[in-house]
């Protein structure tokens, strides 16, 4: 167990994200390798670190991980928040998959064309208001317990309340009929770890500007 | 335990075909309960067994569990196909991962506009060869064992063998360079419940043809 796991992505959040709020929220340490040329990202491949020519990859464990969902499920593993036993895995692994959906749509906002940002602006909030927000409001409602599985904390929570987040930046009035929703998100926002994640000067990246758009464009080369 | 796991889908491949074969490589039976009209669809929906309103969706152990990935990772936890331990996983997690971006490409091709159908295919094929073949003809060099984890079978190999079958498809001549890849698509197409999977009168469902994707189009309302 050499070190703190080493984070390779470039400066934003980007696929990346989820994986600083999981090793936060679960207290972890960690360290960033912020690319900022395409020859930072030509370098990590010719080096034979990226298993698909990919990023995000993290060092962990002796292991040059990539794939966001591997990355994710093994850190879940390590640091206990994957449930108990393979019938809480599946909730778990079925609650992040939905968040994932939605959060993808929100991910790839910013790469759609003007003349369809708004079409696919409607049909976020539709889904969101429509489709998930509601599902995870009735999972809490339906046990009325603090957190989505097994009355402890997992992943889907930290998944969730991250999306919410954004959901909020997005349209704070798409949060108004979801009250355990909004109680979760307080919950696990005053969890001592998340908290400090939450404060000005944590490794937590702000929302994407025109900026680093561009960036991503120079060094992804799309 | 009660029956054997019923799957939702409508009758093509789709988000369901990986599902099924891992079941099949299990060895377990499994029903199919086939949606052919889009009031089928609504029903499920209606009926509350549809948590995010979106099929595949698996009846198995008292649960209806919908999103491919839940399905995939509970199953292989159940028949051990998913390796000894956290390391193991994260290697499975890793390499499948790959084998659904490659996957979801072509999953979708046939979605994608007439004009832009060359192109797509084109990056298809770049990204096979360059990219996601080699990787993995890599990782069977590298340890000269006969599955991808670990020294035995798992969802990896079987999502990455079903792969090879849709490369193989889309153009034979890919797999040409990848000697390693070709033995381990025999190796597991030769296992006894893979082999009886691949026979004609299985539950493996054949490509997607014009009528299919009409059909598709119309359950789930994709213009």
């Amino acid at each position: 167990m050499a070190g703190k796991p080493k984070l390779h992505y470039f400066d934003a959040r980007g696929r990346m994200e989820a994986i600083r709020w999981l090793l936060a929220a679960a207290g972890v340490e960690f360290e960033e390798k912020l690319l900022e040329s395409s020859e930072d990202l030509d370098k990590l491949r010719h080096d034979g670190s990226l298993l698909f020519q990919q990023v995000p990859m993290i060092e962990i464990d002796g292991m040059k991980l990539v794939q966001t969902r591997a990355i994710l499920n093994y850190i879940a593993t390590k640091y206990d928040l994957y449930g108990k036993d393979m019938k809480e895995r599946a909730l778990i692994d079925m609650y992040t998959e939905g968040v994932a959906d939605l959060g993808e749509m929100i991910l790839l906002l910013p790469l759609c064309p003007p003349d369809q940002k708004n079409a696919k602006l409607t049909l976020i909030r539709e889904r969101t208001t429509n489709r998930y927000l509601p599902a995870f409001e009735k999972v809490l409602k339906s046990h009325g317990q603090d957190y989505l599985v097994g009355n402890k904390l997992s992943k889907a929570d930290i998944h969730l309340v991250e999306l919410l987040y954004y959901v909020e930046e997005l349209d704070s009035s798409l949060l108004a009929n979801f009250p355990l929703l909004k109680g979760l998100k307080t919950r696990v926002s005053n969890l001592p770890a998340v908290k400090k994640f939450l404060q000005p000067g944590s490794q937590r990246k702000p929302p994407g500007t025109e900026k680093t758009l561009e960036q991503a464009r120079k060094i992804f080369k799309f």
